[in-house]
């Protein structure tokens, strides 16, 4: 408990850290007194215009969508019993990209465009739930049988069936169209307003999911243990993949498919940190929305004023983490 | 007079069409060590999950503590009784104190952390099963004995009045084999434990059970004491084997053919 509380106050920390350097940098030069009081008294001033409308949205919008994706990616982990999963392993963000490619390649406004990617998400969601009905909506486990491979295995399915409408998509749509839907697969944090819905959500899924914290350190070690311990298992199953699912939603409805922060965050936070989701669970909102934040930064500051999407930085950062932590596991079990 | 810790009337068990188990009787009360056994495929595990509530008798009634299973409340359910499953395989790493004191779960309300008495549970669940030292281990680098070592803390801390146990010594070495059943001997003498387990080495359940439910081929189901259920015909009965049954040592051993 201590030990959990150290932990959070510590990311608390770094993500005020990077609040911080994300609200300072840009093309203009704003220094920390002048900041500090733009935040304070925006007022007329250009520095409380940059900062209060262009700037803090922003990273509030990256915060929340960081702490999304780690928080759905941890308990997607939970979920499936695998910790290579993340929040889009069930294609979540395929249904979400046919609903937003659609919309763009329609030439739709930026509001229908953010509309039909929750449309798609959620038909997403409802179809691996239909289909995976018999693991996660049937009142009892049966048998000694481990539902979790079978869920697995139909979001994989799902996810290569609108893997091959997002390319058919890209391949029908005219050149003027085609950079914007690139970058909206790639995930990108630009021209991103609405800052609310995603950090309200983020705040509802970890408020809704943390009270189910111990009950998920017991399904973690199978569903027959889980049951006998007393944990009801299909019940906890649902919830959880309707709170991982929401989550994943509102994130790629804000910024597109931002790749590796729910991959990457709640794996690290396991190895580094251990595994008990009591602690996990705070914790990768505050990782990943930390690691998101840095990462926006970085992208609309290493060009300037060239903007990259986010999600080739997350990506450039997550590929040779994520191969780290694979190559040291074996190592770990022999030592 | 309380109720049996376990008790089948009439039960009937099939899978998938196939009856494995009919007209099954018995009563398993506090202090009682029971041995279930019969060849592979004939229901032992089936049998356990039904007690566990993993899944429903086709016929009959199976009794928790009075109770039919079906109707217990999960988290009630698991302060009566507890279950070691045949198989488990573990994705995420943890150490082997965090996996013993998981079968605090049920004791603990929601909010609640685990304290000094849960550590103090532990650690002597641990000194049990010959672990003490484990406790910061790795269990994704535990050899297969000592994972089920592990796993049977994991049980001994969540201290229900019934242990059911699916081949609690199968991966254990034979010191190992002896002191977990020796430890379970002594859970059913001293706390009034009632324990069933499933095994295959004829000459251990002979030694620790005070009782055997022997199941076989045909779904017929033999129960008694262990001196009254494990005789040759009923054993070369059921595993369709010759099996001789001498006195060496002081104790009944069951030689195969």
């Amino acid at each position: 408990m201590r030990r959990a509380l150290l932990i959070w106050l510590a990311l608390a920390a770094a993500a005020l850290a990077a609040f911080a350097l994300a609200l300072a940098s840009g093309s203009a030069r704003l220094p920390p007194l002048d900041l500090l009081q733009a935040l304070l008294s925006p007022g007329d001033s250009i520095a409380g215009e940059i900062v209060t409308r262009l700037r803090l949205p922003r990273a509030l919008a990256a915060f929340a969508v960081g702490g999304l994706l780690a928080l759905a990616g941890a308990l997607m982990q939970v979920l499936l019993r695998n910790p290579l999963a993340d929040p889009y392993v069930l294609g979540l963000s395929g249904g979400a990209a046919v609903g937003a490619l659609g919309a763009m390649l329609a030439g739709l406004g930026a509001l229908a465009v953010d509309f039909a990617a929750s449309a798609g998400a959620l038909l997403a969601i409802a179809l691996v739930f239909a289909f995976a009905r018999g693991d996660l909506a049937r009142r009892q486990v049966f048998g000694a049988l481990d539902a979790s491979p079978r869920l697995l295995l139909t979001g994989v399915i799902m996810a290569a069936g609108w893997g091959a409408l997002i390319t058919l998509m890209l391949t029908l749509a005219p050149e003027a169209r085609l950079r914007g839907m690139l970058f909206w697969l790639m995930g990108d944090l630009n021209g991103v307003e609405s800052w609310a819905p995603a950090l309200l959500a983020l705040v509802a899924v970890l408020a809704l999911s943390y009270p189910s914290a111990r009950e998920l350190n017991v399904l973690l070690r199978g569903e027959v243990l889980a049951h006998a311990l007393g944990v009801r298992v299909a019940p906890l199953r649902r919830k959880v993949y309707v709170l991982a699912s929401v989550a994943t939603a509102f994130a790629v409805t804000t910024a597109g498919a931002i790749g590796f922060v729910g991959l990457v965050v709640p794996h690290a936070l396991r190895l580094a940190l251990g595994n008990d989701q009591r602690m996990l669970l705070p914790a990768s909102a505050l990782a990943g929305g930390t690691l998101l934040l840095l990462a926006d930064t970085a992208a609309r500051s290493l060009l300037a004023p060239q903007q990259l999407p986010v999600g080739i930085i997350t990506a450039l950062i997550g590929v040779p983490a994520f191969m780290f932590l694979l190559t040291r596991r074996p190592g770990k079990a022999a030592a | 007079m309380s109720a049996p810790l376990l008790e089948a009337q009439d039960l009937l068990l099939r899978v998938d069409g196939r009856t494995l188990v009919r007209g099954m009787n018995f009563r398993l009360n506090a202090g009682e060590v029971w041995c279930l056994l019969g060849p592979n495929g004939a229901g032992k595990s089936t049998f356990l999950h039904t007690a566990v509530g993993l899944r429903e008798p086709q016929g009959g009634v199976l009794r928790l503590a009075g109770r039919e299973t079906a109707e217990w409340p999960p988290a009630e359910a698991a302060r009566q009784r507890c279950f070691l499953p045949q198989n488990f395989h573990d994705a995420f790493s943890a150490s082997v104190m965090e996996c013993v004191l998981l079968g605090r779960h049920p004791h603990f309300s929601r909010w609640q952390w685990e304290g000094e008495d849960e550590y103090e549970l532990a650690l002597a669940a641990l000194q049990a099963v010959d672990l003490a030292g484990f406790e910061q281990r790795d269990v994704l680098t535990l050899s297969g004995g000592e994972r089920q070592r592990a796993a049977l803390a994991a049980l001994f801390v969540q201290d229900a009045p019934l242990l059911l146990l699916d081949e609690p010594v199968s991966h254990l070495d034979l010191h190992h084999q002896v002191l977990v059943l020796q430890h379970l001997v002594e859970l059913a003498r001293y706390q009034a434990k009632g324990v069933m387990f499933t095994v295959h080495d004829l000459d251990l359940a002979a030694r620790f059970a005070s009782h055997a439910l022997l199941l076989t081929p045909q779904a017929t189901v033999l129960q008694g004491p262990v001196d009254a259920v494990m005789t040759e015909s009923a054993l070369c009965g059921a595993f369709g084997h010759r099996v001789e049954r001498v006195q060496a040592a002081g104790r009944t051993l069951f030689v195969p053919d």
